[in-house]
C-alpha cells in the first residue's frame, strides 16, 4: 500500500509543474539553427544567380541517389557581357525528399557553399498527398532562400 | 467434476508481428495450455532491411547514416562502434575533446535510450500512460538538446571517422548540466511511480528468471546480463574511449528476473549521471577532427572487431576492408539479436500477459534485431 501511496504522491506532483506540450499547429517550437531539415539551395544575391555550379560533386556523395544535377554555360559570365565569375551554372536540379536521409553529406560535399540544410519549419512541415510532389525542382529548392526565409547555417 | 476431467487443448496463439507490446514488428507463436505457455516461436525479420549490404556499397561517411537506422533509440552508440572500426583500421588517433564529447554523448544516450525502456515497459506492465509520458517528457528534453548539437532528433549522423562533424554550440556545458538535473529529477519521479509500487512488483518479481550461466550461454549482454548477477560491462571489460579514467559501478542485479531488469536499468541511468559529469569536469578544448581523416577515407587492407557497451548491450562491429573506401564485409553484432535468443528459456511456464511483460525488459529495438 506504501508504494502505491508514494505513487500517487508523484502523479500528484505533476498537477503543481509547468505543462511542457504545445497545442503544435499553433505554436511552434522554436529550433535551433543548427536544425537540419531538407537541402535547399542558396542564392547568389549580387550577381542574381544560384550560388550552384553543377559540379556533381554533391550528386555523387549523397548515399541514397535522391539529387540529379544538370549544368549548363553560364549566360551570366563575364564573357558574355554578363556580371558572374560562375562559367557554368545549374540547369536542372532535382532533389527527392520522399528518398532524401537528411545526412547533410551534399552541404558537406559542397565545395561552393551552394547548398545548406533547411532549418526551418518549412522544411519539416512537407507533407504532401502525392509522393511525386516531393521530387523538388530547381526553382522549389532556391525558393526558401531567395525569399530569405532561411538563417543560413552552413558547416564549414 | 475434479480437475483432472476437465481436458485441456494445447493451441497456438499468433502474437504480432502488428501488435503494439512487441515493440515493433515482431511475431511470437505461444503454444498455451490454458493460460500456461508451453512453448514459444518467435519469428524476426520484418524489419530487415539489409543494413550491413547496404553499407557494404557505400563509403565509411556514407554508412554512417544507416548505422543511425539500425539502432534507432541509442543512435550515438552505433555511430560510435562504426567510427572506431573505422578509426582502428586507418589507425588515427581521435582528438582529445572530440572523444570526450562523444562519451558524453553516449552516456546521455543511454539515458534516453533507458527512459524509452522505463516509459515503455510501464505499458508492458498495464499501466499505461503515467510512466510512459513521464519518461517521454525526460526523454523529449534529451532529445531536444541532440538536436541542438547534431540537427537531427533522431538520426544524428554526428560522429565521424576521426571525431566530430562539427563543433558543439557554445552553451554545451550549461545545457548539458540542465538536461542532467532534469534526467535527475526525472528518474526520481519513475522510481517513487514503479520501483516500490506494490502492483508493479507483484507483475515483475519472479517472472521471467533467467539465471546468470544460461543468460551467458545465450550470448546476452548489457543489463539483461547484469540483472542475472554476472558483473560484466565491456566499459569495465574492455574500455574504451576514457572510460579507464572515470569512476562509475557496474550494477547487478540477484534473481535475474524482470524486475531486476528493469531495476539495473534505473540505476545505470544514475551511474550514466555521474559519468556525464566525470566527462564534463575534463572536457578539453581543441580540434574536434583529426588531420589524418581525409573526406575520402581509404583503408588498408584487414579486419577489425569493435566492440563497445550500448544501453542494450554489446554493439559490435566486424569490419573487414580490402584497400577501398568501402567495407569488403560489415558484420553489425548487435545486442537486441542476441538477448532475444533466451526468450524462450524466460517465457516457458509462465501466463500469456507475462509473455508481453518479459519481452518489454529485454528491451529490443527491431531495428537491431533484424537490421
Ligand atoms: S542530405 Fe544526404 S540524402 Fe539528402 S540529398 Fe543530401 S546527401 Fe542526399
Ligand atoms: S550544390 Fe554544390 S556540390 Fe552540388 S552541384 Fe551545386 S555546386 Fe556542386
Amino acid at each position: 500500500m506504501k508504494g502505491i501511496l508514494i505513487s500517487m504522491k508523484v502523479t500528484l506532483s505533476a498537477f503543481f509543474r509547468k505543462p511542457v506540450t504545445r497545442p503544435y499547429p499553433d505554436v511552434h517550437k522554436p529550433l535551433p539553427e543548427t536544425d537540419r531539415a531538407f537541402p535547399i539551395l542558396l542564392w547568389d544575391e549580387a550577381h542574381t544567380e544560384p550560388y550552384c555550379t553543377g559540379c556533381h560533386a554533391c550528386e555523387r556523395a549523397c548515399p541514397v541517389e535522391c539529387m540529379t544535377v544538370l549544368m549548363k554555360d553560364n549566360p551570366n559570365h563575364v564573357n558574355n557581357d554578363g556580371t558572374s565569375k560562375r562559367k557554368k551554372i545549374i540547369d536542372k536540379f532535382w532533389i527527392d525528399y520522399a528518398r532524401c536521409m537528411r545526412c547533410n553529406i551534399c552541404v558537406e560535399a559542397c565545395n561552393f557553399e551552394a547548398i545548406a540544410m533547411n532549418n526551418t519549419w518549412s522544411g519539416h512541415e512537407t507533407s504532401v498527398y502525392d509522393r511525386k510532389d516531393l521530387i523538388m525542382d530547381l526553382p522549389q529548392l532556391l525558393a526558401q532562400h531567395r525569399s530569405g526565409n532561411i538563417d543560413e547555417w552552413v558547416v564549414s | 467434476m475434479s480437475n483432472k476431467q476437465i481436458e485441456t487443448q494445447e493451441i497456438l496463439v499468433n502474437m504480432g508481428p502488428q501488435h503494439p507490446s512487441t515493440h515493433g514488428v515482431f511475431r511470437m507463436v505461444l503454444s498455451v495450455d490454458g493460460e500456461m505457455i508451453t512453448d514459444v516461436q518467435p519469428y524476426i525479420g520484418y524489419l530487415h532491411r539489409g543494413a550491413e549490404k547496404l553499407c557494404e556499397t557505400m563509403d565509411y561517411r556514407q554508412g554512417i547514416g544507416f548505422m543511425d537506422r539500425t539502432e534507432y533509440l541509442a543512435n550515438f552508440n552505433a555511430e560510435l562502434s562504426y567510427v572506431m572500426a573505422v578509426e582502428r583500421l586507418l589507425d588515427i588517433e581521435v582528438p582529445e575533446r572530440a572523444n570526450w564529447i562523444r562519451m558524453i554523448l553516449v552516456e546521455l544516450n543511454r539515458l534516453s535510450s533507458h527512459f524509452m525502456f522505463v516509459g515503455a515497459f510501464g505499458v508492458d506492465c498495464g499501466v499505461f500512460g503515467t510512466p510512459f509520458l513521464y519518461s517521454f517528457r525526460e526523454r523529449e528534453r534529451l532529445i531536444d538538446f541532440f538536436e541542438e548539437i547534431s540537427g537531427d532528433r533522431m538520426m544524428y549522423a554526428y560522429f565521424r571517422p576521426g571525431g566530430l562533424a562539427w563543433d558543439v554550440p557554445a552553451n554545451f556545458v550549461s545545457r548539458v548540466e540542465e538536461v542532467l538535473s532534469s534526467s535527475e529529477q526525472g528518474i526520481k519521479d519513475m522510481d517513487g511511480l514503479l520501483t516500490n509500487n506494490e502492483i508493479f512488483l507483484s507483475r515483475t518479481k519472479q517472472v521471467g528468471i533467467i539465471d546468470g550461466k544460461a543468460a551467458i550461454d545465450w550470448g546476452m549482454s548489457g543489463p539483461s546480463l547484469r540483472a542475472s548477477g554476472i558483473e560484466y560491462d565491456i566499459r569495465r571489460a574492455e574500455p574504451y574511449l576514457y572510460y579507464n579514467d572515470i569512476d562509475f559501478d557496474v550494477i547487478t542485479g540477484i534473481n535475474g528476473d524482470v524486475f531486476d531488469r528493469y531495476f539495473v536499468r534505473l540505476q545505470e541511468m544514475r551511474q550514466s549521471i555521474n559519468i556525464v559529469r566525470q566527462c564534463l569536469a575534463n572536457l578539453t578544448s581543441g580540434a574536434i577532427l583529426a588531420d589524418a581523416a581525409a573526406r575520402n577515407l581509404r583503408t588498408p587492407p584487414g579486419e577489425v572487431y569493435i566492440r563497445t557497451e550500448a544501453p542494450r548491450g554489446e554493439y559490435g562491429i566486424y569490419l573487414v576492408s580490402n584497400g577501398d573506401n568501402r567495407p569488403y564485409r560489415l558484420k553489425i553484432r548487435s545486442a537486441g539479436f542476441s538477448n532475444l535468443q533466451a526468450l524462450r528459456d524466460m517465457v516457458i511456464g509462465s501466463y500469456i500477459p507475462d509473455a508481453v511483460v518479459i519481452l518489454g525488459s529485454i528491451d529490443i529495438v527491431l531495428g537491431e534485431v533484424d537490421r
